[in-house]
């Protein structure tokens, strides 16, 4: 592991339960991330992948205290984020693309405003001039021209309005950015733009992201290392090669060669790992490993307890009781 | 004689804002027991494409031209009493969202039922017991209990595996697949993907799929036709298409998904926005994202033209290309 120095977010045994009502007076909670905890380096990107459902989409959302931790801590830059006011300085440093270009953008504002909007709550210019040069500077880092600043959300493509939603997030000189799907409501010919757009972003402006997708073959390539998550756990955490060329979690295996590679030969020849059944509902999680239900090497011992996320080689954290088996 | 020959359809949409052609004079067949793969990016027109088969195109929709025969049979213009025959008999259709396309207020049951009593002469009780059976077929676990169930208690692979079911309900001749996996995840998107590819095995239909994800094409598919702006720019076997792309659209395209050989590298997109289907230009359609767009492209709309006997392609590259080979003759364009 590196020096701690090095850690720009850590996150220990962050819970983030719902409580779903099952009745008129009870309610019952459905555990969305359960008991996970890891760290992000300066200057790295986390990819972050699973099925929907997974929790996925939640961790990103409450590291960023949009929705308050049932429990866990955040560390940001060595610090915990408990009070007001951390929090307040921790937003103006860690911001959100989101993954609907449509519905994300108020289509009542003006570019400028969506952009503007941050710089505004954090009160950061007092003047006018400065404040719309901060604003042209953000849209020429997204590649948007000065003549879009006065026009509505509603006259883009979605490709430019994820360009929008990008520049809102930088407006604060932020070090961390949580990408929440910023490119699956895109079209493939899109995705490639964008994807390279945050590859030059984290160059020019040091960034670290957290980046949230289901698209394995995105996420290997923009990632520096990936985690992978099953019913609100994490069951799998490696560099990115390495999870790609070596899955040990059964889980990780298996979504690894579901992933349809655009190449008819290897994909005539590619032996999937057929999952049965579908991911069970967070409500009903079953009990002792979560995936045990779907998974070929299940036995006993996988139904008693949760197996501990440990570290198995170097850098390479797995979570499963059977790993001697399939090795 | 192909099973549907398509013979330069033109779809158009009349809005508001003026005629969007959504499709503009594509052709293409479909033997017997193949799989054809549709490809292009959202407004392409290959759900249009699919929908004019159907003939279930919205009010504002109407087939402008062209001609398609199924088994011999004219389509267009032939009236609703024989698409009534058509539709469900010979062929039928899958959507992409599974939730919306089932009736949330009737059991899965009910709705097979209701498909196989209005298409086969088979009572309630035949009819109940063909569901069963066709749910066992789409590996639906605990038949009899589905049966009685309401969409909302399945899951999206299960609804999708259910869609299927009632879409085979008739054994039809084609299937079209409108993005069946797009709202999946992987690995169920992969079961569902295993499943149809067993089911043409088993059942010996043709299958249009219609997806904007190439590697689902590569999975699955025979015969590709590539879509931009309401054209064909490139058709052929998988093989070619992948290995041999002769459109520059399709280069673009399969060079811009990652793989091993991108890693560390950028990615290399396309450029430009998507088209605007009220501004169409008025060359060929890509030029105004092409590298290589020349002259001609942005003056003259290419025809398609034989690479090879299993491929064709709509690209003034192609033209230059045997030009100055100074093999002028060997070019011959598909006259139809």
């Amino acid at each position: 592991m590196k020096q701690e120095t090095d850690v720009l977010l850590r996150v220990e045994h962050l819970k983030e339960y719902f409580d779903i009502s099952t009745g008129f007076f009870s309610s019952k909670p459905l555990k969305a991330v359960d008991d996970v905890s890891f760290e992000i380096r300066r200057g790295e990107t986390l990819g972050l992948v699973g099925e929907s459902g997974c929790g996925k989409t939640t961790v990103g959302r409450t590291i960023l205290h949009l929705y308050k931790p049932t429990g866990g801590k955040v560390f940001f830059e060595g610090k915990e984020i408990a009070s007001k006011e951390d929090l307040l300085n921790f937003r103006k440093k860690a911001t959100m693309v989101f993954q609907d270009p449509y519905s994300s953008l108020n289509p009542r504002m003006t570019v400028s405003d969506i952009i503007g909007e941050p710089l505004d709550i954090h009160k950061v210019y007092q003047d006018k001039k400065e404040r719309m040069d901060r604003i042209l500077e953000l849209m020429g880092h997204v590649g948007l021209n000065s003549e879009h600043a006065a026009r509505y959300a509603h006259e883009f493509s979605g490709g430019q309005r994820q360009r929008i939603g990008i520049a809102r997030a930088l407006a604060l000189n932020p070090a961390f950015i949580v990408c929440d799907e910023p490119v699956s409501a895109l079209d493939v010919s899109i995705q490639a733009q964008v994807i390279n757009m945050f590859d030059e972003l984290q160059d020019k402006l040091g960034l670290t992201y957290l980046f949230i997708a289901h698209d394995l073959l995105i996420v290997k390539h923009i990632s520096d290392r990936i985690a992978v998550m099953y019913l609100g756990k994490m069951v799998e955490l490696a560099d990115a090669d390495e999870i790609y060329n070596h899955p040990l979690h059964p889980y990780t295996q298996s979504l690894i060669s579901a992933v349809p590679v655009p190449d008819p030969k290897i994909a005539r020849a590619n032996q999937r790992i057929a999952l049965s059944g579908d991911i069970p509902s967070p409500l009903n999680a079953p009990s002792g490993c979560p995936f045990r239900t779907r998974c070929r090497y299940a036995s006993e011992v996988c139904a008693e307890s949760m197996p501990e996320f440990k570290e198995v080689s170097a850098g390479h954290f797995v979570a499963c009781h059977r790993l001697a088996e399939i090795g | 004689m192909a099973l549907l020959e398509v013979r330069n359809l033109r779809t158009s949409f009349f809005t508001a804002a003026g005629e969007v052609k959504a499709v503009n004079g594509i052709s293409f067949d479909l033997e017997r027991h193949k799989v054809l793969g549709i490809v292009g990016e959202s407004g392409s027109g290959k759900s249009v494409t699919a929908y004019s088969i159907m003939q279930i195109l919205d009010a504002n929709g109407k087939i402008t031209g062209g001609s398609i025969k199924l088994d011999g049979q004219e389509l267009v213009g032939a009236g609703e009493k024989v698409m009534k025959t058509v539709r469900g008999n010979k062929v039928s259709i899958i959507f992409q969202d599974p939730m919306t396309s089932l009736n949330p207020t009737y059991t899965i049951g009910h709705q097979l039922i209701e498909a196989i009593t209005l298409h086969t002469d088979r009572d309630k009780k035949q009819a109940r017991d063909r569901g069963i059976e066709l749910l066992k077929l789409v590996n639906v676990n605990e038949p009899e209990k589905r049966m009685k169930q309401y969409p909302f208690e399945l899951s999206g692979g299960m609804r999708q595996r259910v869609m299927i079911a009632m879409a085979l309900s008739c054994e039809p001749d084609i299937l079209i697949a409108d993005e069946p996996t797009t709202a999946l995840d992987v690995t169920i998107q992969a079961q569902i993907l295993e499943l149809m590819k067993s089911l043409q095995d088993q059942l010996g239909m043709a299958i249009i799929m219609i997806t904007h994800d190439l590697g689902v094409v590569a999975q699955l598919c025979d015969e590709v036709i590539v879509m931009y702006a309401g054209s064909i720019c490139e058709q052929g076997t998988a093989d070619e298409i992948f290995y041999h792309p002769h459109h520059s659209y399709t280069k673009g395209l399969l060079r811009s998904i990652p793989s091993a050989e991108t890693d560390g590298k950028k990615l290399q997109p396309i450029t430009g926005t998507p088209i605007d289907l009220l501004n169409m230009p008025k060359g060929c359609p890509f030029a105004p994202r092409c590298e290589d767009a020349m002259h001609i492209c942005i003056n003259e709309p290419c025809e398609r033209m034989d690479i090879n006997e299993n491929h064709k392609a709509a690209c003034w590259m192609n033209v230059k290309a045997l030009l100055t080979e100074e093999k002028g003759g060997a070019l011959h364009e598909t006259g139809n």
